[in-house]
Formats: structure tokens, sequence, C-alpha cells
């Protein structure tokens, strides 16, 4: 695929995952490269040291970044990539593992320091352990927050919201009250796309197809009911001036098409 | 601030009392909400332990909720001294994803806005810095220089911080010619006689000397294993920018030089802020000189909405208004992640796409992450009043750093 677009452009990804497979390869998933980006998937209680031989046999010096990603699906539901920088190649490759609540992660403290803060990111906002992280604490949610903010069954609204109370002169957390329901549009095309019912469409499948279209002859099978208020039909205000039939048109009316007159 | 008592013993034996205090989290020089839990040994700091999330609004979740367009004003809102740069990165990742090629108009526009835009947060963090060691003046000065370049801004997108202006496919709306006009004479003319003014106040000055030389001194192996980007690993004489050795848009086509710290302290980072502003302006000028004419954005339809005149005329843009405005466009399953250089260092975007028409997650890389880590190393056996001056030097923004 040609490259079009003017995204940073580091060196060629020509012979990486080869020859950096033939190093890993006893913990090496699966090695491929899209859009671009080269993406390791190696085993997680291999993490550490696939890490450390991408940083001294590769030359990766650098740990820009981790980033956890949940998948609710999957039996593992986490996924941490590891985002490496090479100073010397400028290159960049990214490894990830799976991993679930309870299986903990060997942490790359030991490797690169400033893995420290971003495992705790990763612990803080999805709930995978780091094996090893000596300072496992949140990071970036509340003091006495619960819960792991950025699963995806994590409500966007949250549990509690706070507040300052005149009458307790502090700040007091109270369950999150809504005035509307939160509304959440996909807007994905109901013609493609969109596996859902739409509201309201909800008998348009699986139900049999009626054979006799229903129409509505009277006022009486609209399934209106009764008139709610019959007073409101009565004319309140007084008629208008009366209408005399001159028989002549009135004025800037179009001419008669017959002498019948219409239907 | 409030204190704790704890007892330590020393080599002779007798027993003194180390302080526990808290800077921040409201400090005038702590730039924004950190809070630091900091172990003193009389003035020299022992431990420091930062605080950081108290500014968190959860703006990764949030944009998993949005579109891909409508997530773009986010990214204002992170890096707010520098958001045109924060949306590069965001913009840059989703073209990746598209593979979509942006017309060089727009190109030449963003890199000179990206470059507009580290000027206008150099001069606040400079501004800022000096005024945390005590220099009152500058700051004053390069804030009036700051004012103009988000009067730029404005002409350009209507808004003078959160511009929203970069897009997938290009920018917004083309700028009008007087503008790159003003701005080139406001290089000329103004701009450097000012600056220079105001930075020949600090730069050979012996007070703001003796409160940055040597301070927080880093090893370049230490920037490199501690994950530093920007003036920081810079400042450590590592000649490393991210426009140069993976350069996106037309930084391959601008001539421009990488200033190097020598001794890796904050005078050093200090410095390599002050050469940059020039190394930008160069740049500046040579966007001026070469922009070519031509489209602003992409001339793809399913991506880039159509001008206001053309849906008068045209079903088809109509269309594709309503769509793109309502469901948005659909983005390649893939994951990408896009870092480019933003004025503090390396801003990333790790975008993951399931097809539909809003990321699936984007984690995003702030550059505060790995600077503000190691204050607790860098700080050590400094006094309590260096600290200010190592947190100037870092250039810290808490809506980045906490998201």
């Amino acid at each position: 695929m040609t490259v079009l677009h003017s995204a940073p452009k580091f060196a060629s990804n020509e012979g990486v995952i080869d020859a950096i497979s033939e190093t890993i390869s006893v913990w090496l998933i699966e090695a491929h490269e899209a859009h671009g980006e080269v993406i390791f998937r190696v085993q997680r209680e291999a993490i550490a040291r696939v890490l450390e031989t991408l940083r001294d046999t590769h030359a990766y010096q650098q740990l820009m970044e981790i980033a956890g990603v949940d998948y609710p699906s999957r039996p593992e539901r986490f996924e941490v990539v590891y985002m490496l920088q090479s100073l010397t190649k400028n290159h960049r490759v990214m490894v990830k593992c799976s991993a679930s609540e309870d299986t903990p992660v060997p942490t790359v403290t030991t490797l690169w320091p400033n893995a420290g803060w971003l495992e705790r990111e990763v612990f803080d906002m999805f709930g995978v352990t780091f094996s090893g992280n000596p300072d496992l604490r949140r990071i970036l949610t509340d003091y006495g927050f619960e819960g792991h903010p950025f699963r995806k069954d994590f409500p966007m609204t949250g549990y509690t919201e706070l507040r300052y109370s005149e009458e307790e002169k502090r700040v007091v957390y109270e369950p999150v009250v809504l005035p509307q329901e939160m509304r959440t549009f996909d807007f994905l095309s109901p013609w493609e796309g969109a596996d859902y019912v739409l509201p309201g469409d909800e008998k348009s499948r699986g139900t049999p197809h009626v054979a006799e279209p229903k129409t509505t002859d009277s006022p009486a099978q609209t399934g209106a009911g009764k008139a709610a208020d019959k007073a409101a039909a009565e004319k309140v205000s007084p008629p208008g001036p009366e209408q005399k039939d001159t028989g002549k048109p009135a004025p800037g009316a179009p001419d008669p098409t017959s002498k019948e007159g219409g239907r | 601030m409030s204190m704790q008592r704890e007892e330590s013993l020393t080599t002779t034996g007798e027993v003194i009392t180390n302080y526990t205090i808290n800077f921040g989290p409201q400090h005038p020089a702590a730039h924004g909400v950190l809070r630091m839990v900091m172990e003193l040994d009389g003035e020299v700091i022992e431990r420091i332990d930062p605080h950081v999330g108290l500014l968190h609004r959860g703006t990764e979740k949030l944009i998993e909720q949005k579109t891909y367009l409508q997530a773009l004003p986010y990214f204002d809102r992170l890096d707010y001294c520098s958001p045109l740069c924060m949306e590069h990165s965001y913009v840059l990742a989703i073209e990746k994803l598209l593979n979509l090629e942006v017309p060089l108009r727009a190109q030449y526009l963003r890199v000179l806005f990206a470059e507009l835009t580290r000027i206008c947060n150099h001069m606040l963090n400079m501004g800022a810095h000096i005024l945390d060691v005590g220099a009152f003046t500058p700051n004053l000065w390069i804030m009036d220089l700051r004012e103009d370049c988000l009067n730029f801004f404005e002409r350009a997108s209507g808004a003078r911080m959160h511009s929203a202006w970069f897009r997938p496919g290009g920018v917004h709306q083309d700028v009008p010619e007087k503008l790159l006009v003003d701005i080139g004479d406001w290089l000329d003319n103004r701009f450097f006689q000012l600056f220079e003014d105001a930075m020949s106040l600090v730069m050979d000055n012996r007070i703001f000397k003796q409160r940055n030389v040597d301070i927080a001194v880093v090893s370049r192996e230490d920037a490199i294993a501690w994950g530093f980007s920007g003036p920081m690993i810079r400042a450590a004489g590592i000649p490393w920018d991210l426009r140069k050795s993976q350069p996106y848009d037309v930084y391959d086509r601008m001539e421009f030089d990488i200033p190097v710290g020598t001794n890796s302290d904050c005078y050093d980072r200090f410095m390599v802020r002050v050469k940059e502003v020039y190394e930008s302006a160069k740049i500046i000028r040579q966007c001026l000189r070469d922009m070519p004419g031509g489209p602003i954005a992409s001339t793809d339809t399913k991506v880039v909405p159509p001008k206001r005149g053309e849906m008068k005329q045209s079903m088809e843009a109509l269309i594709h208004h309503f769509k793109l405005y309502t469901e948005g466009f659909h983005v390649p399953a893939g994951e990408v992640y896009v870092a480019t250089e933003s004025p503090k260092g390396e801003f990333g975007v790790y975008l993951v796409s399931d097809g539909t028409n809003k990321p699936y997650r984007c984690k995003i890389r702030p550059t505060a992450f790995s600077h503000l880590q190691a204050m607790d190393f860098m700080s050590k056996g400094h006094m309590l009043p260096d600290a200010t001056a190592i947190l100037g030097a870092i250039d810290v923004v808490f809506g980045e750093c906490d998201r």
C-alpha cells in the first residue's frame, strides 16, 4: 500500500519482524505489521524478558508508553501495550500481552524507572495488576476511589458525585443522580453497520407479516378513543362578520375550471 | 501547608526531625493542581512524592463516546498552553489509519501554526519559570508576545486558545492572506526586539544563574531511561527531535537546527527553549515563503465535510454534510501510535479503531508523566526553593498530565 498520509516517518519496518522474532521466538505468539506499525504479541509471563531483549539486543532504549485496552468479550479481557522507541535506529515497535483481573503482569520497573507511573495508571484505570511493582497505588483517580473507570462496563457517568455541603461544611460524596438519563447515540446507519433494533421498530423483526393491511375507515378505528375535551371544540370567541354569497368570485381568486364546480 | 513530624537518626546519634510538607495542591509555583508530598531535612529535599490526577477528567473515556471529529476539541483542553500541537498528533493518527493524503497547503499551514504554538507555549513557560525564580518583569514582556500569538490563532480559527482548527484531512478553514503577512511583519518588526530585550534581563543575570545552573543535573543515561523527550532530553545533550528524526507534514522540507544543552541542568533546559524559539521563527519564515496555494483540506468527500457554498448547489454535498456531522466517518480497524514533537516533548496518541465511527480506545501519552516522575530523583539533595525552578524547567501542564 502506498503511503499517502503525512504522519511521522520513522525508519523502515523492513526485516524488523524477522530479526526480532528470531531472538524472542520462545515467547512470541504472533507478530504482524499493519498501518505502518510493527506489533508483537507475546506471552504475559515473559513480557519483562522480551522487553529486556528488545532493549539490550535490539537497542530499543526508551519505553515511551504503556497503554491498557479492555476487550470484554475475550477470555483474558485486558491488553497491555508497550510502546518502545529506539533512538539509535530511529524506530518504534509495539509489544503487547493479554491479562485478566487476576493474572498479574510482570513489572518492567526493573528495566525502565518510568514504568512505575505507567503501570500505576494501567492498574488504576483497568485493574490490571503488575507483580513486582513496589508502589502500585492509584494515580489519576480520587483518593479513596473504587472501581476501574476505563473498563468498558464502567458507566461514563460514574457512580458517585461530590459537592460542597453548606450544612456539613465539607465536601460530601453522593450517588450520581441525573435529572435526565444519560443519552448515547451511535449514529450508525440502520441500513449498514447497526445490528440492533431501532426504538419503535421492535415488531419489525421475527413477527409474521400481517396479511390484511390495517386501514382506518372511521375515526373509531384509529384507536385514538374519544375526544379528550369536547368543550375545547366549542367556539369561544364570537364569529367574524357574516359572509354573504354575492355570486361573484372573490377578488384575486383563480377562475373556476368548470361550471359544475370541483369535486 | 500542613506539617507532620517524622523522627530520624543522624550518624552522630542525635535525633533530628524531618518535616513532611505538602507543596500544593494550590500553589502558584506548582503550575496547576499538583500536590507534592515533600520530606525535608531542614531545607534540603529528601524525598518527593508527586500526587497527580487532581485534574483528571477522564478525557480518554469521553473520547470513546464521541465520533472522531467530536473528540477533536478534547485535545485542545489537554495541554491548554499549546492546543494546536495536541490536535496535531490526533489528526495525524486518524490520517494514518485512513491513509489519507493531506494537501500541501494544509500541511504548511499546520506546520506554521504548530510552530507559532511552540513560540506561544515557550513564552508562557519561560515567563513562569523566570517568575518562579524571582524575576518579575520579563514575564510581563513576553506574556505580551503570547497575546500576539493568541490573536493570530483567533484570526485563523475564531478562538484564542481552544481552536479545534486542525481537522482530519487538513485544517478547518483557510487563513486570510493578510494574516500571513502580519505574522511575517510581527516576526520582523516586533517579536525579536521584545523577546531579546526580555531575555537580556535573565540570560546572563547572576541571580537567575545562581538559581538554575547545576540544579537537577540529569545524565544522558538517566534521561533516556526515564523516557525523557523534548527540551528535557535535548538539554542532556542528545539531539533528539521528532520533527527532525521522524518528520511529519512538511517538516522534512524545513531547515532548522536542534539546540542541545551541555550541562543538563535547569539553565540548559531554559536556554534550549530560548534557542528553540529562534528555530521556530526560522520554520515560520520558511512556511510563509514556500506556502503554495490550493485546497486546505483533503478532497476525499467521505472524510472532509463540504463547503457551505457547495451545499447550496449540490445534493450530494448536502448529504455528505449531514452524514459527516451526524454519523461521522468510519475509520478502518487497526491500531496506531503516533507521536509528534509538542513544545513539551513527545506527545503521543495510541488510537485503536474497530471500524466504526467512534474510537474504540484513545490513549494519550502525556509528556509530563515521564518528567514529573523523575522529580523525586532530580530534586534529591536540593533546597526547597529549587523545587520550583525544577518544576518550571520541566514545563508541566496538568491538563495534559492528568487528562
